[in-house]
């Protein structure tokens, strides 16, 4: 078994976590789907450090992020795949 | 793994069984605190309970604050209590709820006294407590005495990760043994509440939830200067990448497995419709949670941290856990139970849930927990309103 740098939820989901100390960018990284314990790879754009999300795909603007299979936010600034997705990018659609 | 069949424990009176054996010396008010701590002091084998609050409180505020002293104090945990308070009714009050339990319970009141009297008296009364429960003995108990309630706190994404599923596992794995068990933090299921409610055993659980979540909801909005977004998610959570509420809060959810709970409790208030899951309506702030709990009277409490929450409970054993291989290292102090492993998939979840029963049942037995060892004992009183 390879060694597993992001952990994804569900299949849903169109982020994943880094789950070791960091990720480099231009780093290809092996990604554990925790749901049907599937995996597949994703190129870091950015240097992300542990427990950070790294996008799973390209988002707009408006777009609905999902974890655990559920929304967790809103797309402020457009994402690219592979790069860190947090508080400059994404916001609560509460409150 | 088989899970364990008993555990030991200290028998009451009332047939709930401790994990603990303390003497308590129970403040009423905050102007009594000198007095207790002097009690305890003087008295080896008790402990003071000092804080912040008592005095003009009123109406509902009023109430949660006897429900917390006395909850507290009728702790199975909590072998004697002393209660000591500025006046002689609301002192009064609470040492003749406490005594239904038949636990040896005093009370003494300052006024007309002064506090050097009150503290000669108090301490006899203690030393003759703190005697009495020294010669308790810990017997073997059935599982399905624990009563156990988990709140997480400094979470990253590693807890919604691993830690929190690992207690969900522990809750998937004890709640058929029949256990008590217990979560609350009204706001961090924010964004995941309809999800939540989804989980109530009855129509009426889930309506009393929403009722419960919609009214929090609407006193975030009443008195907010915006909305939450400058302690919810906190910086701590953000550091740990942690973005917004709703993915704090099905992290935080992962805590419960897939369990369902059978009733909402109030704060501090005493589950009564049997073994199985409770919510309790609570702050998300980890002291006055775990008090809250404490007071409903849960006898063991489990912690799962992701960027290292240090809290700990005078009466009710709190034990810690991560998945964060930084904070496990870093506070190692402060870990009980280490499920990093899972991030690199070494250990799976069953594993970790494994674990955390064995580290439990350790703990429930008489092992001191990290917090314990540190001598954390947080007690914080909830305050809904300003007193009069």
């Amino acid at each position: 078994m390879a060694s597993t740098d992001i952990i994804i939820h569900d299949k849903k989901d169109n982020v994943g976590v880094v789950v070791i100390e960091k990720v480099a960018p231009n780093q290809t990284c092996n990604c554990w789907i925790m749901e049907g314990d599937g995996s597949t790879t994703v190129n870091a754009k950015n240097e992300v450090p542990l427990g950070h999300k790294v996008a799973l795909e390209d988002l707009n603007e408006g777009d609905t992020i999902i974890k655990y299979g559920h929304d967790i936010g809103k797309v402020v600034k457009p994402i690219k795949k592979g790069e860190h997705v947090h508080v400059h990018n994404v916001k609560t659609k509460k409150w | 793994m088989e899970i364990p069949k008993s555990f030991l424990g200290y028998k009451r009176e009332n047939g709930r069984v401790g994990t603990r054996n303390h003497v308590i010396i129970l403040p009423v008010d905050d102007i009594s605190n000198a007095c207790a701590e002097a009690v305890s002091n003087n008295i080896k084998g008790t402990i003071a309970l000092p804080h912040s609050y008592g005095r003009l409180q009123f109406g509902a505020d009023l109430e949660l604050h006897f429900r917390t002293m006395i909850g507290t104090a009728k702790n199975p945990n909590v072998a004697a209590a002393i209660i000591i308070g500025i006046e002689p009714k609301w002192t009064k009050r609470i040492v003749d709820e406490v005594s239904k339990t038949g636990k040896p319970v005093e009370g003494f009141s300052i006024e007309g006294a002064g506090d050097i009297e009150t503290i000669m008296k108090a301490s006899k009364k203690a030393q003759e407590f703190s005697i009495w429960a020294s010669e308790k003995q810990r017997e073997e108990c059935p599982i399905s005495d624990l009563w156990i309630s988990v709140k997480c706190g400094e979470s990253d994404t590693t807890s919604g990760l691993a830690s929190n599923p690992t207690v969900g596992n522990l809750m998937d794995k004890l709640e058929p043994h029949g256990v008590h068990l217990c979560f609350g933090e009204t706001s961090e299921l924010t964004g995941a509440e309809s999800v939540c409610a989804k989980r109530g055993k009855t129509k009426e659980a889930q309506d009393k939830f929403m009722k419960t979540w919609n009214d929090y909801n609407d006193f975030i909005l009443k008195e907010a200067t915006d909305d939450l977004s400058e302690s919810q998610p906190t910086a701590g959570n953000i550091a740990g990448g942690l973005t917004t509420i709703e993915e704090k809060a099905f992290g935080n959810f992962q805590k419960i497995g897939s369990r369902k709970f059978i009733d909402v409790l109030t704060p501090a208030e005493e589950p009564t419709k049997g073994p199985g899951l409770y919510f309790m309506d609570t702050s998300s702030a980890a002291a006055e949670c775990v008090t809250l709990q404490a007071a409903g009277g849960f006898n063991i409490h489990l912690f799962p941290t992701g960027q290292g929450n240090i809290i700990g409970n005078p009466i009710e054993p709190v034990i810690k856990l991560t998945a964060n291989p930084l904070t496990a290292v870093k506070m190692s102090e402060h870990i009980d139970v280490d499920v990093s492993k899972i991030l690199s998939r070494e250990m799976n979840l069953d594993q970790a849930g494994d674990e955390l029963i064995k580290a439990t049942l350790k703990i429930a037995n008489g092992r001191l927990t990290c917090a314990e060892a540190l001598g954390h004992k947080e007690f914080v009183m909830t305050k809904l309103y300003r007193s009069a």
